[in-house]
Formats: C-alpha cells, sequence, structure tokens
C-alpha cells in the first residue's frame, strides 16, 4: 500500500509571499542611491574603524570577564550560609540594576571630581602611597570598570538561576562522598548549572557587546563613537551606520556560532546522544537527498514489502 | 578494628523539623560486620535517622558515632565543639550512603562518577582508584558501561553504579536509605542481589527498605520504628515472624 504523506499548501504561500518581500527589499538595496554602497565600501575596512572595532572587542572582553568573574562571586556570596554575605551580595544587585548604565558610566567618567587622588593606607591613618585618580582611571578604564560592575550584577543572577535549577541530590551525594566544598561548586554544581546559564548569559554578551556603544558619551572610540565621528565630517550617515550595523551583525553572528557550540559542550550527558551540529544536518540532509534520488525506480516497491510482512 | 565497641552507636537522638517532632529519642546499635535492616511506615523517621547518621541531617539532641568518633563533633571536657565542614566532610567520606534516587552525577560518565570522590576526597591516585573501580563496576555487573553516561543506564543499573560509588571509598559502613523503592519491580531483584552479597561478604550496614523477603535473608538485626520511636528490634525471626507489638504486627502483614 502507498503512503500519501500529507500535504501542506498553505506553507508554499507563506513561503512565495516571503520569498516576494525579501526580493523586493534586495532590490531596494541594490538600487537604491541612498544606501550609497561605495562609501560603505570606503570605510568598511577603514584602518579607523578598524581598530575602533578593536575597542568594543576590547570592553566586551573585558566587561564579560571581570563582569561574569564577579558574578560568580557574588552568586556563591547569595547561596552561602552565611546572612552578611547574602545582604552583601543582594545590596550589591540592587544597587547596580537600579542606577541606569549610562549614569554609572558617566559617575566613573568623573570620578576624579569626587576623588581628587587615591590613598592606601592605614583606614582612618597615615597614607601609604597616593596616586592620582585620573592616571589609575584612564577613561578607557572608567567605561570597563562601569560595564563589568553593572554587567556582574545581571550576571550574579543568571549564575544564580543556573546553580539553582541542580537538582538538590547532586549536592547531597556529593555532601554524602565527602567531596571537598570547593570541588562540589565547581566540579559537580557549576557544570550542571551551565545548560540554565549559558543561553542567558549569551544574551548578556551580545547586549553587551551592542551595549558598548553607550561608551560613546565619554568620547572612547569605539565603533558607534568613530562612525559618528566619519559621518559628522563628511555627512554620509545611512552608509557609515550600515558599517557600523554590517559589524555588530559580524560579530554577533561568530558568538552565536560559539555559542551553539559551547552549549553543545555542556549537553554531555543530558541527553542520551547529542543533538548533530548544522554541518552534520547538511551532510546528513545531502546524503538523504541522493540517496532518495538514487532510489527513486524502485520506491514504489519497498512500502509494499512492508505491508505483506 | 576496635574490640567489641559498636560500628554505629546512636544515643537519644532527636531530631524535629519546624513542628514536626521526627526523631523523638533513639537509640540503636549496629555491630561491626552485622547487617541492620529498618521497617516503618513512612514519616516514621527512618530515613532522618539513616541521614544522621552521617550528619546530612543535623540532630537536635542525643549523639552519633561512627567507630567510635563523634560524628560532627569534637569532646573537650565538658563541652562539644562543631567540627567544621571540611571535617565533617573527611568524616563522611568513610561512610557511604546510597540515595533512594540514586543521584548520580548526570554531567559524569560511569567511571567519573565512581573514580571522583576517593580522589578529590581522599586524595588516593587517579589511577589506582581507577583500576578500583573498573574491579567494582565488575562486581556490579555494569562494567561495560564505564564509559557511558548515568542516563543511558536502566535505573537498576544506575542504583549498581550508586553502590559501586559508595564501596569505591572503601568505607567502614554503607548506609542505604530505600535502594529499591524508584524501581521498576522487575529491576528490584538486581539491586538486591547486589546488597545480599555485599552483606554476605561481611560489610556493616544499615538498610532502610520495604523488602520484608531481603530483610528476612541477610539482616542480623531488624529494627522497627514508628512515629520517631523505634518500636522494637531483634533477630529477623523474632520481628517479622513473632512481632511483640501490635503496631509491627499490622504492617507487617500489610507489606506482606
Amino acid at each position: 500500500m502507498r503512503v500519501v504523506p500529507v500535504r501542506h499548501p498553505w506553507r508554499w504561500v507563506g513561503i512565495a509571499v516571503v520569498l516576494v518581500l525579501a526580493a523586493q527589499f534586495a532590490h531596494g538595496l541594490a538600487t537604491n542611491p541612498g544606501w550609497d554602497w561605495p562609501t560603505f565600501a570606503k570605510y568598511f575596512a577603514a584602518s579607523s574603524v578598524i581598530s575602533a572595532l578593536g575597542t568594543t572587542v576590547k570592553l566586551t572582553l573585558y566587561g564579560t570577564l571581570l563582569g561574569f568573574a564577579l558574578g560568580i562571586v557574588l552568586a556563591a556570596m547569595r547561596l552561602s550560609k552565611s546572612p552578611f554575605l547574602q545582604v552583601v551580595s543582594f545590596s550589591y544587585v540592587w544597587a547596580f540594576r537600579s542606577i541606569p548604565l549610562i549614569v554609572q558610566l558617566l559617575f566613573w567618567f568623573n570620578i576624579a571630581y569626587l576623588y581628587q587622588t587615591l590613598q592606601f593606607g592605614v583606614p582612618f591613618g597615615p597614607a601609604l602611597f597616593t596616586v592620582n585618580t585620573n592616571d589609575l582611571f584612564g577613561p578607557l578604564g572608567a567605561a570597563v570598570l562601569g560595564l563589568a560592575l553593572h554587567q556582574a550584577a545581571y550576571a550574579a543572577e543568571i549564575i544564580r538561576g543556573g546553580i539553582l535549577s541542580v537538582d538538590a541530590g547532586q549536592l547531597e551525594a556529593a555532601a554524602a562522598l565527602g567531596i571537598p566544598r570547593r570541588r562540589q561548586f565547581f566540579k559537580i554544581v557549576i557544570p550542571q548549572a551551565m545548560r540554565g546559564i549559558l543561553p542567558n548569559a549569551a544574551n548578556e554578551v551580545i547586549s553587551l557587546f551592542k551595549g558598548t556603544s553607550i561608551v560613546s558619551v565619554m568620547a572612547i572610540p569605539e565603533l558607534f563613537y568613530q562612525v559618528q565621528v566619519i559621518y559628522g565630517r563628511n555627512g554620509r550617515v545611512v552608509p557609515l551606520l550600515m558599517v557600523a550595523t554590517v559589524w555588530y551583525i559580524v560579530l554577533t553572528t561568530l558568538l552565536s556560532i560559539v555559542q551553539y557550540y559551547v552549549e553543545r559542550h555542556y549537553a554531555k550527558g543530558s541527553a542520551r546522544s547529542l543533538p548533530p551540529t548544522p554541518w552534520q544536518k547538511i551532510r546528513r540532509g545531502w546524503s538523504r537527498v541522493r540517496r532518495a534520488a538514487a532510489a527513486t525506480p524502485s520506491f514504489a516497491h519497498a512500502p509494499e514489502r512492508g505491508a505483506a510482512g | 578494628m576496635n574490640g567489641g565497641l559498636p560500628m554505629v552507636d546512636v544515643r537519644g537522638v532527636h531530631k524535629s523539623f519546624g513542628d514536626l517532632h521526627v526523631l523523638r529519642g533513639v537509640d540503636l546499635q549496629v555491630e561491626q560486620g552485622s547487617v541492620m535492616v529498618i521497617l516503618g511506615p513512612s514519616g516514621s523517621g527512618k530515613s532522618t535517622l539513616l541521614r544522621s547518621i552521617n550528619h546530612l541531617e543535623k540532630v537536635d539532641a542525643g549523639a552519633v558515632s561512627v567507630d567510635g568518633r563523634l560524628i560532627g563533633y569534637r569532646r573537650r571536657g565538658n563541652r562539644l565543639h562543631e567540627l567544621t565542614e571540611r571535617e565533617i566532610l573527611h568524616q563522611r567520606s568513610e561512610i557511604g550512603f546510597v540515595f533512594q534516587n540514586f543521584n548520580l552525577f548526570g554531567h559524569l560518565t560511569v567511571l567519573q562518577n565512581v573514580v571522583e570522590a576517593p580522589v578529590s576526597a581522599q586524595g588516593r591516585k587517579r589511577r589506582d582508584v581507577e583500576s578500583l573501580a573498573m574491579e567494582l563496576l565488575e562486581r556490579v555487573g555494569v562494567a561495560e558501561k564505564a564509559h557511558d553516561y548515568p542516563r543511558r543506564l536502566s535505573g537498576g543499573q544506575q542504583q549498581r553504579v550508586a553502590i559501586a560509588r559508595a564501596l569505591a571509598l572503601q568505607p567502614k559502613l554503607i548506609l542505604f536509605d530505600e535502594p529499591t523503592s524508584a524501581l521498576d519491580p522487575e529491576l528490584v531483584g538486581e539491586v538486591l542481589d547486589v546488597i545480599v552479597e555485599l552483606a554476605h561478604s561481611g560489610t556493616t550496614m544499615v538498610v532502610v527498605t520495604h523488602e520484608i523477603g531481603f530483610a528476612r535473608e541477610v539482616a542480623d538485626t531488624v529494627v522497627f520504628m514508628d512515629e520517631g520511636r523505634i518500636i522494637e528490634s531483634g533477630s529477623p525471626e523474632q520481628v517479622l515472624d513473632n512481632p511483640s507489638s501490635e503496631r509491627t504486627r499490622s504492617f507487617i502483614s500489610r507489606v506482606l
């Protein structure tokens, strides 16, 4: 007996509509002179843009590393049995989630107005050495500090959520086996918490990456600031915004790919078999198409045999 | 070896969770090399008692000693000093514990599950522990699964791995908390067989279970608990066949 699969005619209608709209958009991109592709091409890989991109990547990297390192500490404090540490962690998260990032950044940028020098020494007593605040925090340092402190508050909550999602029985087993506390945390809990942490953490990294554009208020030459400078000079706003947009898209795509493989790594043991990578899917799909093409003449017989048996 | 001292000595233990008085003065001695089975209806406090033996629950009053050493405290003169978490973890690493829900580490392979604690808690050499672990997995019949993740194993296989994991610590004592209650009926036998084999090899153990047949076969002492107290204890024949308490009699007639 032949099996006739269900047909989905509306899917084809939907595909057609989307294809037409996409084609129109692509056509507009190519023919509308307003996009000004020659200017885009001229600046896309210009050395000033590339070095600004480097600053953006650096801000993201340091913000992420410092933010998540502090976030782990804050999450551990919040989950500890010490009421003191819990309150400290809670207050930190409360404070840094309450202050808008841009306000906080401007505070750090103007820190030298509040404290011209920083002294290290005995509290309320003599200073051992003194540094000029502006030497310690350049604008870039202030930006990294602000981004990291802000990020830490969110990272702490994401990590805490991940840790809470780990079955209590896992910790109980680790405790019953006598595994040292620190090892329980890093070897038993964190790897299993990662499955819950990663999708949210990737969101945070990507939003931090784009959020670095906020630092342009501090006149730091990151990507967005740099394109503003250029279009302020030559007046070609749209193509230069496109330069920034395309770079943001390219790097976000890279981050998304990294996220996929990191998540796959931490899925070990959670599924009976790991999901295939996109590349494996494509190869499997292709070999299926080839097999189907080769088998077409005898296809009609195969189901009959199955039905008879 | 400690010449006549019981392996487990529980004296006057009380434990409450909020308003719920779960253990109401429990005394219990387990001889070295013997097998004790604790029976009782759910909510009778048997799991709490078992968990307080390795300090997974901290008792409110009374004392627990294992192999002559106080669990969770140090006595100095007239005072009891709480041990640090590190010291408690060390004490626990000498006591095996098998959970109802296995609690294998899902992100580690079977072999890694067994090897983890002896290396990290007891500081033994990984290579030595690995060969011991393979022997133990062989002994409980899951050696061919050594490199699989727990989720790919049946419940019975997972529980046998959990037993191997407890044995790898070379414990003085193993505590079993309803080891077969989460298993499909046809898988209960394979796990009980492993525990029976252990019992015959002279391992000291305390088993909380509902398996009366198992109690009859391997227990040296059967203890019946209800409402946070030990109602009676004695040889299997005594407690299972001629219970002196009406409560024991009615419980046994219900589970048989």
